[in-house]
């Protein structure tokens, strides 16, 4: 399979678009082409599966090299393992979605799908990049969409957190590239990735490259105390913003400690990992005790992104296989759930133009659908089993419990007394806004309750496709586990030096 | 002699267009305005030409010298020219003096030529005054803006003063060496104290030309008040010239001496960054700002010449290059827009997307690009003037280049912000972009979104400097 179809397809779509008058014709193309992209991303998983059916163990597969400059040597160097395999899956499931539930953009709708378009095109460059320079140029690309996503359709203080977000992210970006030069100039003269990995980083320089790296990409995936950017940025941007944001953009974060700090950097991992631990097990406790708080159902996911992305770098830190891959599984299974949550809460607000939940209530009534994707997704987020949430903050438990001294069985604890404060958060909030009496305030201020309609069609759809991948992973996980696990493997081989 | 023509072409077309300017100022009618096309039309051919029959060579007992490399810098110059003849047209053809500011344009840039091309002291003295003379009458071209004379003044003074300092600095250097040729002179540069200081002198002349901090203090007067085409002029093309030979200058004449200006050039850029970021964060007219801008971007690249000879020259040519496209696009956007409405402040500039979608788009890709944002060029010519300047291992002056790009960020977002998202009861009302305007706009933007993408343009770059420099 050529990977430069993945990219292909939304360059050509975005651009397709352009040109395009009508907003019908823009919203169709979009749909066409995300449909297309995510076509391709399944054919990818398949042919990976075969690939490696075969027992084809390369590192990864599909690679592809184009010479772009050759002093400094940059290469688009391509190729996609387990991991990335995965991730591609994850952003094109919510590049549909993200575009089904933004159906009724009215304002600049063209320029709205081109962001978006663009936005998915940084993200599926950043997965499938194998040269640090370009996997940077990728993660760069999406700073422009996500500015101009949030200022323009965003919603209250939109302009502060496009602001705080674009300034976090790009000062993120800043150490990253100081942790790039570093490496290229002290281990090789070379941005590969796989070279990088063959060769022999001192572990001096691993020391003081990998805190850079990490909190680089820390500051993408929320790491705290880096995470500022997250509640605001989430709660203004629109729905299918906020989706992308919490859906794909942390997974870039994510996907960059594990896959190219700490698999470049084990020696580097290794000597900050408790550092690691102590900040993520805070925030889960601090996210979700910060959820508590929270009056907003944009805010309320947010902080729940905090908490549940803790785990994520907590398996990191943990630095056994199982950890790893109960990190990615989480970070898979976050964005499906975090996806769903926000679609969820745009569909409501744009029935009651309320995200207060005090200011709603018995909602099951009007809108059963969406209150049924509702609760499932909170089901999800407190982790039951079936779904999606369980298995993965499952196995970052277990992960960390092999880990037997104090210090790590402590911080594990923690993490999961967190699950306990979901429990009370998530039930609250669809306690309130789905059962009891019907309540709106926006209906009592003389609103017709019977104006308000159930998900159409493009919004069901959105829903169901993201429901399926909860159920899918939840309920049978051992595909995703059969393409994360021999990367985790292969992660941890760095660590005991196989 | 027909080597002559060769190697001198560039130089003898521009003084050939000159001469065209003179003839028509001279025998043509009183009405000028028609001849713009035929201008622009003009420095195009003098652009497109400097690509064909490159000659490497001598003249004038090696006070003049060019090659592939200079050739190609001269055509970034020309292009920068070409540019400004676009995208100001609307202000030129208002001008009663259209031939006349074309004619010190074209003398200013023949001087630029000189300069990059030249092998001596005094070439090079004669044609940074050829250079920069004409440019102060440029400053003053509104004649009836105080402030443009004003900013002439300060201009012509500042060059004076930064002329003096220069010569003193020759003269020095002439004392304690005996020779003003760049060859000889790489021979016998040693760090005894006098010639020391005569190469203070010498780098304090550049540092004014560059506008480098603490002798930035000119720029934001001088840009505010003067025309919009002087200002874009002086921030670009004049900027990219002094900074080749700066680079030629320190690393083939004070190779020995870099002990001494390494550091020089550390602390002048962390003060350059650093101040024309803090400084660009509080200004609310439009040509100030993006002066305080490009005060910002001259550290960036003198991050970039701390690291080796070629890898900076290589990485500041290819910053210059996307630079001209970059800033002149904010200038020209500028531009049209203060000479159909007069607004220059950033204020006024709020809820233009709603009128103006089209320059909008030119603009906020301009500032993407100056703020180094993929995908646009300015991404990698940011990147590859870091990745040069971290060959020495001086890894913290990388980080704090890099935390200086998220602080310029903040102030280019903050146009994109009063651009595209606050609200105004009465935003600049609906420019009619004439056609050349358009299509230079358009050239820029092409620019900024292909030069990055198309490596083997950075190749190319590289290629020349390693055969010539």
């Amino acid at each position: 399979m050529n990977l430069l179809l993945l990219l292909c397809i939304p360059l050509i779509t975005s651009l397709a678009i352009l040109p395009v008058r009508s907003r019908a014709m823009v919203r169709w193309i979009s749909l066409f082409g995300s449909v297309a992209q995510l076509a391709a991303a399944v054919f990818l998983f398949f042919a990976y599966n075969q690939e490696r059916d075969t027992g084809n163990t390369a590192v990864v597969l599909f690679e592809d090299h184009f010479k772009f400059i050759s002093n400094p040597e940059i290469n688009f160097h391509f190729g996609v393992d387990g991991i990335a395999v995965a991730m591609i899956l994850l952003t094109s499931f919510v590049l549909v979605a993200g575009v089904l539930v933004s159906w009724k953009i009215e304002k600049m709708t063209r320029e709205f799908y081109f962001l978006l378009l663009l936005l998915a095109l940084g993200a599926f460059g950043f997965f499938i990049s194998l040269d640090l320079f370009v996997l940077f140029f990728f993660l760069e690309i999406s700073v422009i969409p996500k500015y101009l996503l949030i200022g323009i359709w965003g919603s209250g203080k939109k302009e502060y957190a496009a602001n705080k977000l674009a300034l976090m992210l790009m000062g993120g970006s800043a150490l990253i590239l100081v942790g790039i030069l570093l490496l290229y100039f002290n281990a090789g003269h070379t941005f590969d990735v796989l070279q990088l990995s063959h060769t022999n980083i001192n572990g001096q320089l691993q020391k003081t490259v990998f805190p850079l790296l990490f909190i680089g990409f820390g500051v993408f995936t929320a790491l705290f105390p880096f995470h500022t950017w997250v509640p605001d940025g989430h709660s203004s941007a629109p729905t299918a913003g906020s989706m992308f944001l919490a859906g794909i953009s942390m997974k870039l974060g994510g996907y960059g400690c594990l896959r190219i700090a700490t698999f470049l950097l084990p020696e580097g991992a290794r000597e900050y990992a408790n550092i690691i631990i102590i900040l993520s097990a805070i925030a889960i406790l601090y996210g979700a005790f910060a959820t508590m708080m929270q009056k907003d159902l944009k805010y309320i996911n947010a902080y729940s992104s905090v908490s549940h992305v803790g785990f994520s770098l907590l398996g990191i830190g943990m630095l056994t296989q199982t950890a790893f891959t109960g990190a990615l599984l989480q970070m898979v299974s976050h964005g499906v759930m975090t996806a769903l949550f926000f679609a969820v809460i745009g569909i409501i607000y744009d029935r009651t133009h309320t995200r207060q939940v005090n200011e709603m209530g018995g909602l099951m009534k009007l809108l059963p659908f969406t209150m049924t994707a509702f609760f499932i997704v909170g089901l999800c987020s407190l982790g039951l089993p079936g779904l999606s949430g369980f298995v993965a903050e499952m196995t970052v438990f277990v992960g960390s419990w092999e880990n037997a001294d104090a210090f790590h069985r402590i911080a594990t604890i923690a993490a999961c007394v967190s699950i306990v404060v979901t429990a009370v958060y998530i039930l609250r909030a669809i306690g309130k806004v789905a059962m009891g009496p019907l309540f709106v305030n926006n209906i009592t201020k003389g609103m017709e309750s019977n104006s308000m309609k159930d998900a159409t069609w493009n919004e069901k759809l959105a829903l169901i496709i993201l429901i399926g991948g909860i159920l899918a992973i939840g309920i049978m996980p051992e595909w995703l586990n059969k393409l994360l696990k021999p990367s985790a493997e292969m992660i941890m081989n760095r660590f005991t030096g196989n | 002699m027909s080597d002559f023509f060769l190697i001198m072409k560039q130089e003898l077309a521009v003084t050939a267009i000159i001469f065209f300017l003179l003839i028509v100022k001279i025998a043509g009618k009183s009405k000028n305005v028609e001849w713009l096309p035929w201008i622009q039309l003009l420095l195009l051919l003098n652009f497109i030409g400097g690509f064909f029959f490159i000659q490497s060579g001598t003249l004038f007992a090696d006070m003049y010298h060019t090659n592939g490399l200079l050739a190609f810098q001269k055509n970034i110059l020309s292009l920068g020219v070409y540019l400004i003849s676009l995208l100001c047209s609307d202000w030129l053809k208002k001008s009663e003096h259209l031939p006349e500011f074309f004619l010190l344009m074209c003398s200013s840039l023949l001087g630029m030529f000189l300069l990059i091309s030249s092998g001596n002291l005094l070439m090079f003295y004669l044609s940074l005054e050829l250079a920069s003379i004409p440019v102060a009458a440029m400053a003053n071209f509104d004649l009836h803006k105080k402030s443009a004379s004003e900013g002439a003044m300060k201009l012509i003074f500042i060059s004076a003063f930064a002329s003096a300092v220069l010569l003193f600095g020759i003269s020095l250097i002439y004392g304690a060496t005996g020779t003003i040729s760049f060859d000889s002179l790489a021979q016998v540069v040693t760090d005894n104290p006098l010639q020391i200081l005569a190469f203070v002198f010498f780098f304090t002349a550049f540092t004014f030309k560059l506008s480098v901090v603490p002798f930035h203090l000119w720029t934001a007067d001088v840009y505010e008040g003067a025309p919009i085409a002087t200002t874009s002029y002086l921030s670009v093309i004049s900027k990219g010239a002094v900074a080749f030979i700066f680079i030629t200058v320190l690393y083939k004449v004070f190779a020995p001496l870099e002990t001494v200006w390494y550091w020089m050039l550390v602390v002048l850029s962390v003060l350059t960054m650093l101040i024309g970021n803090l400084f660009a964060l509080r200004q609310q007219n439009i040509k100030r700002f993006l002066a305080f801008s490009s005060i910002a971007q001259v550290g960036f690249i003198l991050v970039a010449i701390t690291g080796t000879g070629v890898d900076s020259m290589a990485s500041v040519t290819y910053f210059i290059l996307i630079y001209v496209f970059s800033n002149l696009a904010a200038f020209g956007v500028a531009a049209i827009i203060s000479e159909k409405t007069g607004k220059e402040n950033i204020d006024e500039y709020k809820g233009l997307y709603k009128t103006n979608p089209f320059l909008s788009w030119m603009l906020a890709i301009a500032l993407f690009s100056l703020a180094g944002i993929p995908p646009t060029a300015g991404f990698f010519g940011k990147l590859f003037l870091l990745t040069a300047g971290s060959v020495k291992g001086n890894f913290w002056l990388i980080l704090i280049a890099g935390l200086n790009m998220v602080i310029s960020l903040f102030y280019y977002l903050k146009i994109v912000r009063a651009v595209f998202m606050d609200k105004n009861e009465n935003p600049v009302e609906k420019v009619l972009v004439n056609g050349y305007a358009k299509m230079g706009l358009v050239i820029c933007a092409a620019g900024i979104i292909l030069a990055g993408l198309i490596g083997p343009l950075y190749d190319y770059i590289r290629e020349l400097i390693t055969i010539f420099f």
